[in-house]
């Protein structure tokens, strides 16, 4: 009954009930535009404030070969982030070519082979991995993992064979550096990518499986050569998605890769990256110049964390569209 | 060429009994049809065949299908190898998207091992000419096979499955998806290929069935026990199941008063 | 029946490849449960009432009432020890030499993080609250106005925040309000997390509410209810259980944020708060004290490890078993 009676008044026009909707559209467009605002106005704001490092240093910010934000006597300070974008590339890279085979293992897993009912718990523990904030792998990495890794690992192996790999020459010092970085961010990304990957997988319609094994292909056969293609494209996605979270993450790096401006060649070797540069010496900068270009190495990490999210979402987007109209 | 025995098959879905007991005879160098309302355990007791039945998961079957006199269903035979020799094609045409036309009729040669390029060039055009695609792909065979129509994608499908030689080659309602042309064309591709192969075909046209088909199953849902369960009513040849049919229920099926 | 030539190799791969994934698999369950089981075990050994109820106590303290020499760090400082180091030497934490070094590398842990625990508990909050009213509400039209153009640019937008470093999100509020109000703040820090939970509230409750039924809508259109009504009546009350469970998780995510903190809030050894001034947090806390050469410190270090990851492993899993029953009860 009175439901009945709020229809009318309703239909009606009496109520101002009849004109929220005007209101209420608006509100969340605003809101959801302060978003995309947020995006743009992070983006504007480094970009201007990175002016005075770019204007005095160009490109030189990212690929110079000296940071020295001290004048000296002999030397106005240059600031060339190039060790610290250097550090960043390998120990990403360390992290994905780890992490991303491992991944990709775990999503077929979780996807194909796995019992269903282990699959749930299974994958509340991955996701459980991606839950862990970052500074707990940082002191877990710290106390626990980089003195094992050291003892088991890098000792032995730059002792072995650092006289004639470069890449794995000692001393190894504290442990810290490239190498366990990547590592400690290898286990902080493959959940990243293993989820995103399984999903993707379960994606793949079911006549691609059965297509695969009607032709007498094994089980694995039928998952290497049916549904991974099908759903690569998202699974390079996922890659990137996990390739954009080692680049940016801050706070294992700062840990674990031992600040040092110093260019090694040996992966056990101290060095440092873009992100714990910045979270080291932003609140104590000495110049404007040098907030300057530490803001610049933060833009240049927005940028391409932002290029890659795009890329992945563009990947991600053309497996989901396969699924729907992929039978025309 | 291999006839098959199927003697007391029951495809299960968990606990589930799908169909009652299937004892049936397929006969070598014939289409065999396999008729019935939809629910009635057409598709299982066909994937019941090459074993494709217990991919699914709970499923599992009990009984015995004899190929060439050996098990199919047997303590110590691999699935992979009878779907070697039991070949499928399936409802919706089917392409890996990934491939092109000339790797997807490859696919099933490469994963058995033969690797020297005149060989399957060699085999692929065999397996397309067999399935009556030869003429019209035979200049496009690095395109997506994806980018063909519903109706090359299926006899893409049994190329696919021609490809590998197998003794019996199952089919499960191949024409549903496509229009009166494409299904023409495959109906005529069928009928030349039982010369050299064993078929079996799933069909929810009784037309198709009779204008294809040797023999003819017919398949019937038992709802008296309130726990719908597929049975195989009549098997027969094909003209004896449509003129002069022996189960009455199959004589209402085939006069359309059921399904 | 005869077999292909290759078919015992192919059954070899299939065997060893399928293991390879149970492998894989064995590769992030390992490390999780070291991860866990170290946090939990060294954490809980650093646990007791004082490093519940304590503040910050320099580790020298009792070492000087002992002697009555001057401790290294004023007690009443707050910010002693937090001097960023930009080199060893400047670093403030650096002890003094001698012999009474040597006890203080000796010592258990003292004081205790109840100034972190607060810190992070208001700056946390006051964060989530700046993103609730914009997660939610940008969460209610990527659902409700879906096919829109605009709202791919809107979601897009979102992954761009959720996936971007979170030190960016540290370096934009460092820029904005370090810079221009010559201080460092708890509110800086707020700001900064908001960044980093928008997404969070935004996609969830985007997908709780897309998992309401398309019926109820239709149901509430039928009755002649316009749509800013109907949402706010039968939606989001249908949803909030799912839109609670993304809350927590995004306060989950932010209380275990550091790199934004480290450029905005400093952090500090008292209880404050004062919003416009520098404040504890625990993630700070942990980073400071691992980075520290006090045994005593590396121990609160695990602690406050421990309170984070319970914090974050109940959530988790509250919101799961929340999720869960929600899952069984619409089927
Ligand atoms: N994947 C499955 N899981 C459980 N039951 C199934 C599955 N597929 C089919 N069935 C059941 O088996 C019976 C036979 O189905 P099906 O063989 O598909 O019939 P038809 O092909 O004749 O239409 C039906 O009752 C159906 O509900
Ligand atoms: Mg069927």
């Amino acid at each position: 009954m009175a439901k009945q009676q709020h229809a009318e008044s309703w239909s009606n026009g009496k109520s101002v009930f009849r004109h929220g909707d005007v209101p209420f559209r608006i509100g969340t467009v605003v809101l959801a535009s302060c978003v995309v605002g947020l995006v743009l106005a992070m983006g504007v704001i480094m970009f201007v404030s990175s002016g005075e490092a770019r204007a005095a240093f160009g490109w030189d910010v990212l690929f110079g070969q000296v940071w020295n934000p001290v004048a000296t006597d002999l030397a106005a300070p240059t600031f060339g982030a190039w060790p610290a974008v250097r550090g960043t590339l390998l120990s990403s890279l360390v992290a994905i070519v780890i992490a991303a085979p491992l991944a990709l293992g775990i999503g077929i897993f979780l996807a194909e082979l796995c019992p269903p009912q282990l699959s749930t718990p299974l994958s509340f523990l991955v996701e459980l991995l991606a839950a862990i904030p970052s500074v707990i792998y940082g002191v877990w990495g710290v106390f626990v993992f980089v003195p094992f890794f050291n003892q088991v690992f890098s000792t032995p192996v730059s002792e072995t064979f650092g006289d004639y790999i470069p890449w794995l020459a000692g001393p190894v010092a504290t442990g810290r550096g490239v190498m366990v970085t990547g590592i400690v961010m290898s286990i902080m990304i493959l959940p990243t990518i293993a989820s995103l990957t399984r999903d993707v997988l379960r994606l793949v319609p079911n006549t691609q499986r059965e297509a695969m094994l009607a032709i007498g292909a094994t089980r694995w056969e039928t998952i290497w050569l049916a549904v991974v293609p099908y759903s690569r494209a998202g699974i390079i996605g996922a890659v990137m998605l996990g390739l954009g979270r080692a680049l940016g993450e801050t706070m294992a790096a700062t840990l674990l890769i031992g600040n040092s401006q110093r260019i090694s060649p040996s992966l056990f070797a101290p060095a440092t990256t873009a992100a714990s540069l910045v979270a080291n010496e932003l609140t104590n900068s000495v110049s404007t110049l040098h907030e300057s270009a530490l803001i610049t190495v933060a833009f240049a990490l927005f940028g391409i964390t932002l290029v890659l999210n795009l890329g992945a979402r563009l990947m991600i987007w053309y497996v989901d569209r396969g699924m729907a109209g992929g039978r025309s | 060429m291999s006839s098959m025995t199927i003697s007391q098959l029951a495809p299960f879905y968990g606990a589930r009994q799908a169909v009652k007991a299937v004892d049936m005879q397929i006969a070598t160098q014939e289409i065999t049809a396999i008729i019935g309302p939809s629910g009635c355990g057409k598709s299982t007791v066909l994937r019941c065949l090459n074993r494709m039945h217990e991919t699914i998961l709970g499923a599992s079957a009990k009984g015995t299908v004899l190929l060439n006199g050996e098990d199919v269903y047997g303590s110590n035979v691999d699935a992979t190898l009878i779907r070697r020799k039991v070949g499928m094609v399936f409802q919706q045409p089917v392409a890996f998207r990934t491939r092109n036309i000339y790797e997807n009729v490859a696919a099933g040669l490469r994963i058995n091992g033969m690797t020297h390029k005149a060989e399957l060039d060699q085999s692929v055009e065999e397996a397309l000419r067999s399935a009556v695609l030869w003429d019209e792909v035979k200049d496009v065979l690095s395109k997506p096979g994806t980018a063909l129509s519903g109706g090359q994608q299926q006899r893409l499908a049994i190329a696919r499955a021609l490809a590998i030689k197998p003794d019996v080659l199952l089919l499960d309602e191949p024409c549903s998806a496509l229009d009166p042309i494409a299904t023409a064309n495959i109906e005529e591709l069928l009928v030349q290929l039982k010369t050299t192969l064993t078929i079996v075909i799933v069909t929810h046209s009784m037309q198709q069935a009779a204008r294809i088909s040797d023999q003819t199953a017919v398949f019937m849902v038992d709802t008296t026990s309130g726990n719908p369960i597929g049975e195989l009513v009549e098997k027969s040849s094909t003209s004896n199941v449509f003129t002069n049919p022996s189960d009455p229920r199959t004589e209402s099926y085939i006069s359309g008063r059921v399904g | 029946m005869n077999t292909p030539k290759n078919y015992r190799w192919r059954k070899f791969v299939d065997q060893v490849m399928r293991g390879s994934t149970v492998f894989a698999t064995g590769c992030a369950v390992i490390p999780l449960i070291a991860i866990i089981g170290y946090v939990l075990t060294l954490g809980a050994s650093a646990l007791s009432v004082q490093f519940f109820t304590d503040v910050y106590q320099p580790p020298n303290m009792a070492q000087a009432a002992a002697d009555g020499s001057t401790p290294a760090f004023d007690p009443n400082d707050p910010f002693a020890g937090i001097g960023v180091p930009t080199d060893g030497s400047t670093d403030g934490t650096t002890p003094a030499d001698g012999a009474a070094a040597a006890d203080v590398y000796a010592g258990g842990p003292v004081g205790g993080v109840l100034h972190g625990i607060i810190g992070t508990l208001i700056i946390t909050g006051m964060g989530l609250l700046f993103a609730l009213p914009i997660g939610i509400f940008a969460g209610i039209y990527l659902s409700e106005y879906r096919n829109e153009r605009y709202s791919t640019i809107v979601r897009f937008c979102c992954d761009v925040l959720s996936g971007s470093p979170s030190i960016v999100a540290g370096v934009v509020i460092y820029i904005l309000v370090v810079i221009r109000s010559h201080e460092f703040s708890a509110i800086a820090g707020s700001l900064a997390l908001m960044i980093l939970m928008i997404p969070i509230v935004t996609r969830t409750t985007e997908e709780m509410l897309k998992l309401v039924p398309e019926s109820m809508r239709e149901a509430a259109r039928g009755l002649g209810a316009p749509t800013w009504y109907s949402t706010f009546t039968v939606i989001i009350p249908a949803a909030l259980p799912g839109i609670v469970t993304g809350v927590m998780l995004a306060f989950a995510r932010g209380a275990g944020e550091t790199a934004p903190l480290i450029l905005t809030v400093l952090g500090s050894n008292v209880i404050s708060t004062n919003l416009f001034a520098p404040m504890a947090s625990l993630p700070l806390l942990a980073y400071r004290y691992t980075e520290s050469p006090y045994p005593g410190e590396n121990t609160l270090a695990w602690g406050a490890a421990f309170v984070l990851m319970m914090l974050v492993l109940v959530m988790n899993i509250l919101v799961r078993v929340a999720t869960r029953r929600r899952a069984g009860a619409s089927r």
